[in-house]
């Protein structure tokens, strides 16, 4: 297999499923000629024309907008928002018409499109270009979520996105884009609602996505050395999410921590402390923590902005307590 | 100056039937709100509920131009396009009634109809969003390189979301095949145009995306057929968008729920002067002087469509609530 970086995973993705669905195209801002703000869609523009990548005014809700109205004429939209922290101005088109067009349509119409980039903090970027929006997405009925963490993986998920009969909200991660891995050559797809055990242990369970999954693994070699080994999860897509891996893991290990770079206030962590405190709190030995960002506007200072996200510092205290 | 005389065409027998059935889509969409607004009163139909009476002439007079694989989208004032555009008002009623026989299963209601058959692709219940939707059918249209065009009906207050300039841009940019109707009633709910839009001429307002626009008067069904046809010819033949400021008049409250109205906003006077162009009468008026139809051609259209929404409403009665299992349904496509 050959070793890549995540964006060209996610290329990869973009160019077979452009190659495969002549109703698949792409569209968003600066993402043709400029060839995308994180370079994803390096070449698509120059490779196949206006036809299939289509650049957009900076205007969120409408070319979101457009995208649901062809979806549900049976196009299949790619649309790259450059951060999904500009999605917010699109959250009417995506929470009032994307999810609800095939329930109040009693069924009538279905809306298959994916909206993707990335969210998250990247370097600096302060306060309003490093939301993570996965709790936003996922709390609304009618869309799913998938959220990968290594190239492999965002490769295998958005080709399933792309073809999937539903809205998909692809969140990537802006600090992943480089980071390297193998990927599967040609067709490869993954399921959704297929936890990944990314590493198997017997004293916790780390459950994550996307960045968390990186720390939890560097924190997870720390905690090694000091004799605690480590589950570490990656759920890989929210909705839906695999909650029975999830809770085969904790009937092995007993005790739990959620991580995620998203606000720890009612974030994605809540939910994942409450389905485990529901399902298999006889399970537990310990209260299940969790390891998130701060409750703070990001700031643009770096120190500051160090101690706003979770650090591997954090999981491996965090594990400690749990075992304590 | 003319040297001849022009005798008066007599119209063909073609002509006057699609005469008589504009008379019995506006007729029947009549009938049917007047009962959506007794069965509102009767805690049958729910939530909010928006009539069209007084703007008929416009919903019918441009559907009726069209091909039959046009699409329609419009606001959450919506009975009128699906009624024209042929759906069943038996479904269209048991959906006002909330019943699992309705056009969606009870799942939109009034504001949220959807007919994917007579391509009615949505009322859209957030104001201003449909002219996004209705824009990225028209895409799809032109994606696809079809002659298909695309109608999108929306009221004034809705000129004033970002989402109206954001997306008429792009249809400009993209020369997108369709058309942009702005229903001018003069009110966005409560709100008159003069308080509501800096620049009140709205075909001005539009003027500004490289594509026409222009005012009609859309309380006489035959004129608004005659724009429809020419509009609709070129924008099929350009494939450039067009923008048509729709002069209408509803003889009714925002909604159904509304009890201010007249009184708070407009007054009684105002309303009663606008009736003196209810498009349904004055057609009758124009059938009978012409010799287009007769009295008793017109009372048996009067009674079809009474035994239609009779039907309808009997239909709407008579069905179940949706089994508790739709509830679940159609979250996501399995």
């Amino acid at each position: 297999m050959a070793i890549k970086t995540y964006r060209e995973a996610l290329r990869e993705a973009l160019i077979e499923e452009l190659d495969r669905d002549e109703r698949v195209f792409l569209m968003g801002e600066d993402i043709g000629r400029y060839q995308g703000t994180f370079r994803v869609t390096e070449g698509l523009f120059q490779k196949y024309g206006p036809h299939r990548v289509w650049d957009t005014p900076i205007s969120e809700p409408g070319f979101i907008s457009i995208a649901i109205g062809a979806a549900i004429e049976g196009l299949r939209p790619v649309v790259e928002v450059m951060t999904w922290s500009f999605a917010f101005l699109a959250m009417d088109a995506i929470v009032n018409h994307a999810a609800k067009i095939l329930y109040k349509s009693g069924g009538a119409c279905r809306v298959p499109m994916v909206i993707r980039g990335p969210a998250g903090p990247g370097k600096q970027l302060a306060s309003q270009h490093s939301h993570s929006i996965e709790l936003w997405l996922a709390h609304s009925p009618g869309l799913k979520v998938a959220i990968p963490s290594t190239p492999a993986d965002a490769k295998g998920l958005l080709k399933t996105a792309i073809r999937d009969e539903n809205p998909v909200m692809f969140i990537e991660h802006p600090q992943l884009y480089l980071t390297k891995g193998e990927v599967p050559e040609g067709e490869y797809t993954l399921p959704f609602g297929r936890a990944n055990v990314v590493r198997e242990g017997t004293d916790v369970t780390i459950i994550t996505y996307s960045r968390g999954v990186v720390l939890a693994q560097q924190s997870a070699e720390r905690l090694k050395e000091e004799g605690i080994e480590v589950e570490i999860i990656d759920l890989r897509t929210l909705v839906p999410c695999d909650w029975e891996t999830v809770f085969q893991s904790i009937r092995k290990t007993h005790r739990a921590i959620a991580v995620h770079d998203d606000w720890r206030y009612a974030g994605f962590g809540a939910e994942i402390v409450a389905q485990i405190q529901e399902h298999a709190f006889d399970e537990l030995d310990a209260p299940v923590l969790r390891v998130a960002g701060a409750d703070v506007p990001m700031p643009y200072n770096k120190y500051l902005e160090r101690h706003a996200v979770p650090q591997v510092d954090d999981i491996v205290a965090a594990v400690k307590q749990v075992i304590a | 100056m003319s040297t001849r005389t022009k005798k008066p065409v007599r119209p063909s027998t073609e002509e006057r039937e699609e005469l008589l059935e504009l008379y019995r889509q506006m007729l029947l969409i009549r009938r049917f709100e007047e009962h959506c607004d007794k069965a509102y009163r009767q805690d049958k139909i729910g939530g909010y509920l928006h009539l069209y009476i007084g703007e008929e002439a416009l919903a019918v007079g441009f559907i009726s131009q069209l091909n039959s694989d046009d699409r329609v989208l419009g606001h959450y004032r919506d009975h009128g396009y699906v009624l024209a555009l042929g759906s069943d008002p038996k479904a269209v009623m048991a959906e006002l009634y909330g019943k699992v026989t309705g056009l969606c299963r009870g799942k939109g209601g009034s504001m949220h109809l959807y007919d994917k058959e007579k391509n009615f692709l949505g009322g859209y219940a957030i104001v201003g969003d449909v002219i996004g939707i209705a824009t990225g059918a028209a895409f799809t249209a032109k994606y696809e390189g079809s002659d298909r065009i695309v109608l999108c009906f929306f009221g004034d207050g809705a000129m004033n979301a970002g989402l109206f300039h954001e997306t008429l841009n792009m249809a400009g940019l993209w020369d997108l095949p369709i058309i942009y109707i702005v229903e001018n009633n003069k009110y966005a709910m409560g709100t008159p145009v003069e308080l509501h839009s800096a620049e009140t001429d709205l075909a001005k307002r539009a003027s500004v995306y490289g594509f026409p626009s222009e005012t009609i008067d859309a309380m006489d069904v035959l004129e608004v057929r005659q724009h429809a046809r020419r509009i609709i010819d070129q924008v099929r033949q350009t494939k450039q968008p067009y923008f048509v400021e729709a002069i209408t008049y509803r003889f009714v409250g925002h909604g159904a729920a509304d009890i201010t109205d007249p009184g708070s906003y407009r007054t009684r006077q105002e309303v009663e002067e606008w009736k003196q162009r209810d498009p349904i009468p004055n057609l009758a008026n124009y059938l009978l002087q012409n010799k287009l139809a007769t009295q008793a051609d017109l009372d048996q259209i009067d009674q079809e469509v009474h035994q239609v929404v009779e039907e309808a409403v009997r239909f709407a009665d008579e069905s179940p609530d949706p089994p508790l299992d739709v509830l679940w349904e159609d979250v996501l496509v399995d």
